[in-house]
């Protein structure tokens, strides 16, 4: 038992040990990628926004907003599948929690980003605290969203006490500053019974939280548009159909992120083809309730086919952007609620291409949501000049997007390359190695 | 109020028109003020004189039109505060102002547009008060639409606003402070009539606010030259705390637009005065979109008995970029 364990020690923390070529090479293009969005970033705050960026008086809302939900509801993942999973006993969420968690924390700083990049005048951003309004959607979006990144990263830290602990007695190979960090971040982790026990128990009281939470943060941010009068956004079912969204998103972006990992740094042995094989069908769940949502968001409508809603649903259906809705449609929850039903679709392989698709037309979905219906006003659109009528994106909007993709991935590929990226504790309980055995572990290091 | 304007108007057939010239004097004298106006040169001396019972008796216009008599000691003079109108959050006391557009009278001028824009130092594309073409049936005909932000009872605007840079004023008036506005743009998708407009700094316009600033015709208290916030029809608070009526009524040929104040129960267009609560009743006044709950303070009278037979627009405006 005390070789497995070691032998899981030694291969969970070797992403941290040495970072291949291809890794540097990854690193230094999201670097890149990050840094061009900052340039972006500079000439729209420099530069007249009506040159920079393609939003006019109609569409006033465009991918920053788009793009503001789609990481709302990425952020979800932490919930659905460290905090769910592992309130409802499925054991298999060990490997998978830790991933969940950052890739949920990163997520909803970008959403944050997005929304400074749309905001007309960001220097004025603590105004909402000078100034909020507590009647105003916004105030709700920014009170929740605060306190579930607080709550997420709590999720995120308090399990890796250990590990910071484990960190700092196993790497001392490494320079100087990290040993430093690594035992400042273990915060005096002795592994004494009672330690473990208020880990356990505050990572207990966080699942039950984030849960509520995460349903709150994009049940706002669908309140956003809901509690507007336009008719494309006037729905009572905006809420759960958001939150539906995101948890099919989430389980999505978990299988790319799971294949991923699993590929690059050899962890099979741990990220397992039976963990794709239930991912697979978490996935046909989450897709079929979101089929559902979506069916009772837009046929219900188009039943009816009010005057008021007309104009929307057939830009949708037929017009405009019919292209865009039929391929998210179908890439979005038809494919994933269906195929992986077979047992050959759920294989890592397959799956994750699957997946791939979901995220994609995920993005798209949002934008569908935010976009076309701003140019079909209650009231006729005319003598505008051509741009005010179309939204196309600017270059400048979509390197700033674009930037914000590559920082998420930057935030979880540094973070696995400085802490260990699947729970090592969390694993070993799994397989049956008795706690106190890694409190000794720990211990003999000390002395 | 506004005089040289071609008489172009056809004369309604409200009673309230035969007297029209006393009712001008009224409505200049009530929008300066508010309350109760007099009528000759009586009055000076009555307001200037003692406030003890005199027995004397003065004439007095009411409300609703007719001549009365009260006596001169229940007579106060009204004290006009100077400092309305120049602060955005404050309303014009005593004051509740009230837009009435007759669609039966608009042959798109754009003569309001033209004003407003100048008015305020807005170039197009940017119009806060737009003239749209309508058809709500297809056997119908079109008729012309001006359309500017309704100044609504239960404005949506308002309510999403995160800082309370928009918001309800006392005298029926949404404004919008430019100073606080964060750049959501939250308010312009809570609006379902698309009033509201986005200073996203295009360069000409830009140019234009920093050339004009100090013109005199501008109103002070709404500041759509700050970037990167939003701001829409003000309803000229400033003029109208002077008794002035707001750019669109004044420039509009055909006496389209009214403007005056619902505790008054009247409004102008600067030629003709009518009693608010008639005009809405005998003309079958309406809001827009009534049934959003949105309360507008903006009333359209059909476009029944046409003064001008409807005539598409002769060229395409704010084409360029």
């Amino acid at each position: 038992m005390q070789e497995k364990y070691s032998k899981m020690e030694s291969d969970l923390l070797q992403p941290i040990r040495k970072i291949s070529l291809a890794g540097k090479i990854w690193i230094g293009f999201l670097i890149i990628a990050c840094l061009c969005g900052l340039y972006a970033y500079y000439l729209q705050e420099s530069r007249s926004k009506y040159e920079t960026i393609a939003l006019r008086d109609y569409t006033m809302w465009g991918v920053y907003i788009s793009t503001f939900v789609f990481y709302v509801a990425l952020s979800l993942v932490g919930a659905l599948m460290s905090a769910i999973l592992k309130l409802i006993n499925f054991e298999w969420y060990r490997p998978l929690a830790r991933i969940a968690q950052i890739i949920s924390v990163s997520a909803i700083i970008m959403a944050g980003l997005c929304i400074d990049s749309a905001m007309g005048r960001p220097d004025r951003l603590y105004y909402l605290l000078l100034h909020g309004r507590l009647q105003s959607p916004i105030v709700w979006d920014v009170i929740v969203v605060v306190t579930y990144i607080a709550a997420s990263c709590l999720l995120l830290f308090i399990p890796m006490l250990p590990e910071m602990a484990i960190c700092r007695d196993r790497l001392t190979e490494k320079p100087a500053w990290m040993r430093w960090m690594y035992n400042k971040l273990s915060f005096g982790w002795k592994g004494a019974p009672e330690q473990w026990k208020i880990v356990k128990r505050s990572v207990h009281i966080l699942a039950v939280m984030v849960v509520p939470l995460g349903v709150s943060i994009h049940t706002v941010t669908a309140w956003l548009f809901a509690t507007t009068l336009r008719p494309e956004w006037d729905s009572t079912n905006f809420g759960p159909y958001f939150v539906s969204g995101a948890f099919l998103l989430g389980c999505a972006a978990m299988i790319v992120a799971v294949y991923m990992i699993r590929k690059f740094y050899h962890y099979e042995k741990y990220l397992t083809v039976k963990h794709f094989d239930r991912m697979g069908k978490m996935l046909v769940l989450l897709g079929l309730c979101y089929t559902y949502f979506n069916v009772n968001e837009y046929l219900v409508p188009s039943y009816k086919m009010s005057g008021l809603h007309a104009n929307h649903l057939l830009d949708l259906f037929v017009g405009e952007s019919a292209a865009m809705y039929w391929m998210v449609a179908v890439f979005g929850f038809i494919i994933p609620g269906t195929l992986p039903m077979f047992k050959a679709m759920r294989k890592p392989l397959p799956l994750t291409i699957i997946a791939t698709t979901v995220v994609i037309a995920a993005w798209f979905k949002r934008y569908l949501i935010v976009i076309p219906g701003l140019s079909h006003t209650f009231l006729p659109i005319q003598d505008v000049p051509e741009s005010w009528t179309h939204y196309t994106p600017s270059l400048i909007e979509m390197t700033i997007v674009g930037a914000t993709f590559a920082a998420l991935l930057l935030i979880v590929t540094l973070f696995s390359r400085l802490f260990p990226i699947i729970s090592i504790w969390e694993v070993a309980e799994g397989e049956g190695v008795n706690l106190s055995r890694i409190n000794k572990h720990i211990k003999s290091k000390m002395v | 109020m506004e005089t040289g304007k071609e008489n172009k108007i056809i004369k309604s057939e409200s009673a309230a028109n035969e007297k029209a010239s006393t009712r001008r004097g009224f409505l200049k004298l009530s929008l300066l003020a508010g309350g109760v106006a007099l009528a000759g040169a009586e009055v000076t001396r009555m307001l200037a004189g003692p406030k003890t019972s005199n027995g004397e008796k003065i004439k007095l216009l009411s409300k609703d039109g007719k001549l009365v008599e009260v006596d001169s000691a229940n007579v106060h003079a009204v004290v006009v505060d100077s400092t309305a109108g120049t602060n955005i959050r404050q309303g014009v006391p005593g004051k509740k102002f009230v837009r009435v557009i007759d669609l039966a009278r608009c042959s798109n001028e754009r003569a309001c547009i033209e004003g407003c824009q100048k008015q305020h130092n807005l170039l197009p594309p940017i119009e806060w008060i737009k003239v749209k073409k309508m058809q709500d049936v297809e056997m119908e005909s079109p008729y012309w639409f001006p359309q500017m932000c309704y100044h609504c009872d239960n404005p949506p605007c308002t309510k999403v606003c995160p800082v309370d840079a928009t918001f309800k004023r006392s005298d029926g008036l949404v404004q919008t402070d430019n100073s606080r506005c964060i750049g959501c743009k939250f308010c312009m998708a809570a609006c379902p009539y698309s009033a509201r407009s986005f200073n996203f700094g295009r360069p000409e316009q830009t140019a234009y606010f920093e050339k004009h600033k100090d013109d005199p015709g501008i109103c002070p208290t709404s500041k759509p030259e700050n970037y990167g916030t939003v701001s829409k029809c003000d309803g000229c608070p400033d003029d109208m705390a002077k008794g002035i009526l707001p750019a669109c009524v004044r420039k509009c040929p055909n006496g389209v637009i009214f403007y005056g104040d619902e505790n008054e129960d009247t409004v102008s267009n600067g030629d003709e005065i009518f009693q608010l609560s008639a005009l809405l009743t005998e003309r079958a006044g309406y809001r827009q979109f009534d049934t959003l709950g949105t309360k507008p303070r903006t009333y359209y009278l059909p476009p029944v008995k046409r003064n001008f037979p409807f005539q598409e627009a002769k060229e395409k405006h704010n084409t360029q970029e």
